[in-house]
């Protein structure tokens, strides 16, 4: 029997997080949307136009008249936008691509090592996401830098006579995404190889493949869903990263993030930066909706 | 077949080499007494000293931890509705569009969110600050507390809170008694995740901070921008130590509460 009291209850229970999700998400994209399409001007708020209430209908109409996709016209046109749109999917795809030649290694180490030392292992690849991303990512900095560690030993080894230079540039942000992004990347594929039968490596074997052979006819496949939810895990986050290129690339390192935090901080551009922010998340709509994909499918399987 | 070969240990130790060597090395430095951060002068804690001196990192810290308190405990409490009407909730109204906006902030990057959230405080004339910082992390990280405290209902034996309910539990009764001391490793490790973003996150509380409100991330950022220094070393060393002493203790714990709840789960189904 639920009273009356319960079912009030029950109500509040949906109605709280659905409201707080409703006004601090939903609403506020509706803004960056409004936003996109009103222009820059020189007032507070800096753009045009704005609601009035108290002109009633007929100055919501005027509102809507106003609003155009002058904005996204000129994302289109100047080259700094597309370019930084590009730059950012290209970084992205070479940093996955780098993490997963990176994790899987790893993650392979992981599932074959002994079953007593999994947990601490699992425990050391989760604790860096615990440790603050800023400072894994400043860490890199001291490294990096002319006189830093990594040329030190370069040079102590005699593999270089000059200091590299290595932060400020993409090869920089290269590194801190594959270092900042790696548990995603390892955790997903350990799942799936920590699963793996080891009897089918035994047939293989048995019927005269290599081990290298057995790698790539058993277990790559076999572990291909945690691989590209993986790949998705540090590709999604990476597009829109704003801290690694800020802190380890150059000013030659174009990426939407930071466009975007620079049309907003620096050049005060409300509009422009809530254009590119929406374009952003149009670009960002495809990857997450083959990851959610592969999950559903993984799931499936499960079954 | 589990050996360790040659490949597999090579691998197992360059790969932690390389996640923690940055960190050792960050460490190591932070006791250095010079104050060129990459050539080793001798052991000093003076860094550790100028930090503690420092009003304005320790201003940022206090509102930190302010921020992070008050939104992962307010997060907590939303994520854990949002995960029980999620999984137990039946059909509603808008339940598709719900669990897109539970599972949408997850990937959403966070130079949009903070946008958002800012032109969202500033259209409806709210003063930035502690407040709206608290506002904005409670909104992320309520999605990752949601996400986590769903998996453990999901898994659970719902068998246990139909007796309740047939023992005369009204549905509160019945979670309060039997759900939530059921779930409550899950809501811990949510309020720990909560906690955790809320003191990492730089983005979002640089966008919703405005000048009155200066947090810990915002200033590191602000003075690592002109390069590395020995008192940011410091910082980090101390952070890094929080979190490792944090976390180990945390699984610990957990590990002993799932283990004696899977026991009482079975002692309950099987007398």
């Amino acid at each position: 029997m639920t009273g009356w009291g319960d079912r009030l209850r029950g109500r509040i229970v949906v109605a709280v997080p659905y409201l707080w999700l409703m006004l601090l998400f939903m609403v506020p994209f509706g803004i960056v949307l409004k936003i996109s399409l009103s222009d820059y001007a020189v007032s507070i708020p800096p753009y045009t136009p704005t609601l009035d209430p108290s002109a009633g209908w007929s100055g919501f109409q005027d509102f809507l008249g106003e609003l155009d996709f002058e904005n996204f016209v000129w994302l289109t046109q100047d080259a700094l936008y597309w370019k930084a749109y590009l730059s950012s999917l290209k970084i992205a795809v070479i940093s996955t691509a780098l993490t997963l030649l990176v994790g899987y290694p790893i993650a392979y180490g992981m599932a074959n090592a002994p079953d007593e030392w999994r947990p601490t292992l699992m425990m050391l690849v989760i604790l860096p996401f615990w440790t603050s991303f800023l400072i894994r990512v400043y860490a890199w900095m001291g490294i990096l830098s002319q006189e830093g560690f990594l040329n030190q030993f370069l040079m102590w080894t005699g593999l270089t006579a000059e200091p590299l230079t290595i932060l400020n540039t993409n090869t920089a942000v290269y590194i801190g995404i594959v270092y900042t992004y790696l548990p995603f990347m390892i955790l997903p594929i350990y799942a799936t190889l920590e699963k793996l039968d080891a009897s089918l490596l035994e047939a293989a074997a048995d019927l005269g493949c290599t081990r290298v052979q057995a790698f790539w006819l058993v277990t790559a496949p076999l572990s291909k869903s945690g691989v590209i939810a993986g790949c998705f895990l540090v590709f999604i986050p990476a597009i829109g990263e704003f801290v690694i290129p800020s802190l380890l690339g150059g000013s030659r390192t174009l990426m939407i993030g930071k466009v975007l935090w620079e049309e907003f901080f620096s050049n005060r551009d409300w509009p422009v930066a809530s254009a590119v922010a929406v374009i952003l998340l149009m670009i960002l709509v495809i990857p997450i909706i083959l990851f959610q994909r592969n999950e559903q499918k993984q799931r499936e399987a499960e079954q | 077949m589990r050996r360790l070969t040659w490949f597999n240990a090579t691998s197992l130790t360059l790969g932690f080499a390389f996640l923690y060597l940055p960190m050792l090395i960050l460490i190591v430095f932070s006791f250095n007494a010079s104050k060129l951060v990459t050539v080793w002068a001798g052991f000093s804690t003076q860094w550790y000293g100028e930090l503690l001196r420092n009003e304005a990192f320790l201003d940022a810290a206090w509102v930190t931890l302010k921020v992070g308190l008050a939104s992962s405990t307010l997060a907590t409490v939303l994520g854990t509705m949002a995960a029980y009407v999620m999984v137990r909730g039946g059909r509603f109204f808008g339940r598709t569009l719900f669990s897109g906006m539970i599972y949408a902030p997850l990937v959403m990057p966070e130079v949009i969110t903070g946008l958002s959230l800012l032109l969202l405080f500033i259209s409806i004339g709210l003063d930035r600050g502690v407040f709206t910082i608290v506002l904005a992390h409670t909104t992320f990280s309520m999605c990752y507390v949601s996400v986590v405290v769903s998996s453990r209902l999901v898994s659970f034996d719902r068998s246990i809170e139909e007796a309740a309910l047939d023992l005369g539990c009204t549905p509160f009764d019945a979670f309060r008694s039997v759900t939530l001391p059921i779930i409550a490793p899950a809501v811990i490790s949510g309020w720990l995740l909560a906690f955790t973003l809320s003191l990492d996150d730089l983005v979002i509380a640089s966008f919703t901070a405005g000048p009155s409100a200066t947090t810990l991330p915002i200033k590191i950022f602000s003075s690592v921008r002109l390069g590395v220094s020995p008192e940011i070393n410091a910082l980090s060393t101390i952070m890094i130590g929080i979190v490792a002493v944090g976390v180990i203790t945390a699984s610990l714990v957990s590990k002993r509460m799932i283990a004696r709840q899977a026991r009482d789960e079975q002692q309950a189904v099987h007398s």
